[in-house]
């Protein structure tokens, strides 16, 4: 399999109660690199071992959540092509100006059947910073705080989920990688999708509001690194949901926090890899204890209640 | 000087505890073991600990709209985890339960519903 189409999540755009907090808990504790400031207010940041100028943008509001998840494809003509296949699910499809995000060129946006918004786009700016090319060194300064590889994928919450998935799977040609059945009807309660070699890169949970956000996931290096994040957490009283754990789902070692404005955050590590042509894994929804927490074998009270 | 202590109690849950004048009730809450008000983010949100103050003066920090709206805020409802106490408070809890951790009846005297 060659990545092309869709190659990966490119950038999430955040919405935070107030900018300094979640600044010092991006930047300082999860030790993203700050990378902009613009006139209207929203901050821009990327993780030391991503080459593009920015993944993950944070915007106050006055109510948190996610403003928007975009995803790079490979070429201008691309969107073209998606802005077609979209268009004939029968979702409308809106048009971005290069430059709305600083570096980054035009993106086509739809609203997916579940309430969230998705952009693609095929140029962002590489940046000033980002890892080395020539003879490269594994970093060019040692990465701080809880050393996040990249911004690697959202859990999102919302009703037609089943719609969501047809427009990643039918027009973005994403694979379903995994998911979790109800015994009951056979519905899917939990659904994981990959464009890539990633055991998921979008994961989608059934939930009774549309468009709520659940977490943005950050790659760390491996189990390790999890623990010094579990240490970091402790020792600067950031807000732990869970862990360090495991997924059943993807096998990642994980740990979800929150930001200040209750955005859930995960930091995770491992997980197996995905080809296209490897059989989907199910779950019954009566484990998804395990499913979703390994060692505990049980969901706690925040999985599914507790989104932003 | 050590902050001012407040008692904190929440209507029809069993016990109280106290809380400093520059800590968060839903903080203090967890500190002394107690679990009267739903704990969700602890940053305002996600709404899972949203209360009404009944009675005593307080001030909050930024919560989402979505969940306690300048009108109710004004009413005096708000998030736990964003509450500082200026006095000795009451509390109703009106977040959401959690079906899991508790029984029916603990969970309608602790939250009505």
């Amino acid at each position: 399999m060659a990545v092309r189409g869709v190659l990966r999540p490119g950038f999430v755009q955040l919405r935070v109660l107030e900018l300094e907090p979640a600044l010092k808990h991006y930047r300082d504790i999860i030790g993203l690199d700050e990378v902009g400031r613009e006139a209207d207010g929203r901050v821009y940041l990327k993780a030391y071992d991503e080459f593009d100028r920015h993944s993950v943008v944070l915007r106050q509001a006055d109510r948190a959540g996610m403003d928007v998840m975009g995803f790079k494809v490979s070429s201008d003509a691309d969107l073209d092509e998606f802005e077609k296949r979209i268009t004939s699910l029968g979702t409308e499809v809106e048009h971005i100006a290069a430059g709305e995000q600083p570096g980054v060129g035009r993106r086509i946006r739809f609203t997916a059947p579940s309430g969230h918004t998705f952009d693609l786009y095929a140029e962002m700016e590489l940046s000033g910073d980002g890892p080395m090319t020539e003879n490269p060194d594994v970093w060019r300064d040692p990465p701080r705080g809880m050393k996040p590889i990249r911004f690697d994928h959202c859990l999102l919450y919302g009703g037609d989920v089943d719609g969501t998935v047809k427009i990643f799977c039918d027009a973005l040609d994403f694979n379903v990688s995994e998911k979790v059945v109800s015994p009951e009807d056979g519905s899917d309660v939990a659904i994981f999708v990959t464009c890539s070699n990633k055991a998921h890169d979008l994961a989608l949970v059934r939930h009774e509001e549309d468009d709520k956000f659940h977490h943005c996931s950050f790659l760390l290096e491996d189990w390790k690194d999890i623990g010094n994040a579990a240490d970091i957490m402790t020792r600067y009283d950031v807000s732990v949901d869970i862990g360090p754990t495991r997924h059943g789902i993807t096998r990642g070692r994980t740990i979800y926090f929150w930001d200040p404005s209750g955005n859930r955050n995960e930091v995770f590590a491992g997980g197996y890899s995905h080809y296209p042509d490897n059989p989907q894994r199910v779950w019954s929804a009566e484990n998804i204890g395990k499913a979703i927490f390994y060692y505990e074998r049980s969901l706690n009270e925040t999985f599914l209640p507790v989104v932003t | 000087m050590a902050a001012a202590q407040y008692e904190i109690r929440v209507m029809g849950a069993a016990g109280r505890f106290a809380c400093a004048h520059d800590e968060r009730v839903l903080i203090a809450m967890e500190r002394a073991g107690l679990a009267t008000v739903p704990v969700g983010c602890r940053g305002g949100g996600c709404g899972i600990c949203k209360v009404e103050v009944l009675n005593g003066d307080y001030r909050c920090g930024p919560m989402s709209r979505v969940h306690v709206s300048a009108a109710e805020e004004a009413a005096g409802a708000a998030l736990a985890c964003k509450v500082f106490p200026e006095s000795d408070l009451l509390l109703r809890a009106l977040g959401k339960c959690f079906k899991r951790s508790r029984s029916k009846e603990e969970g309608a005297r602790n939250h009505g519903c």
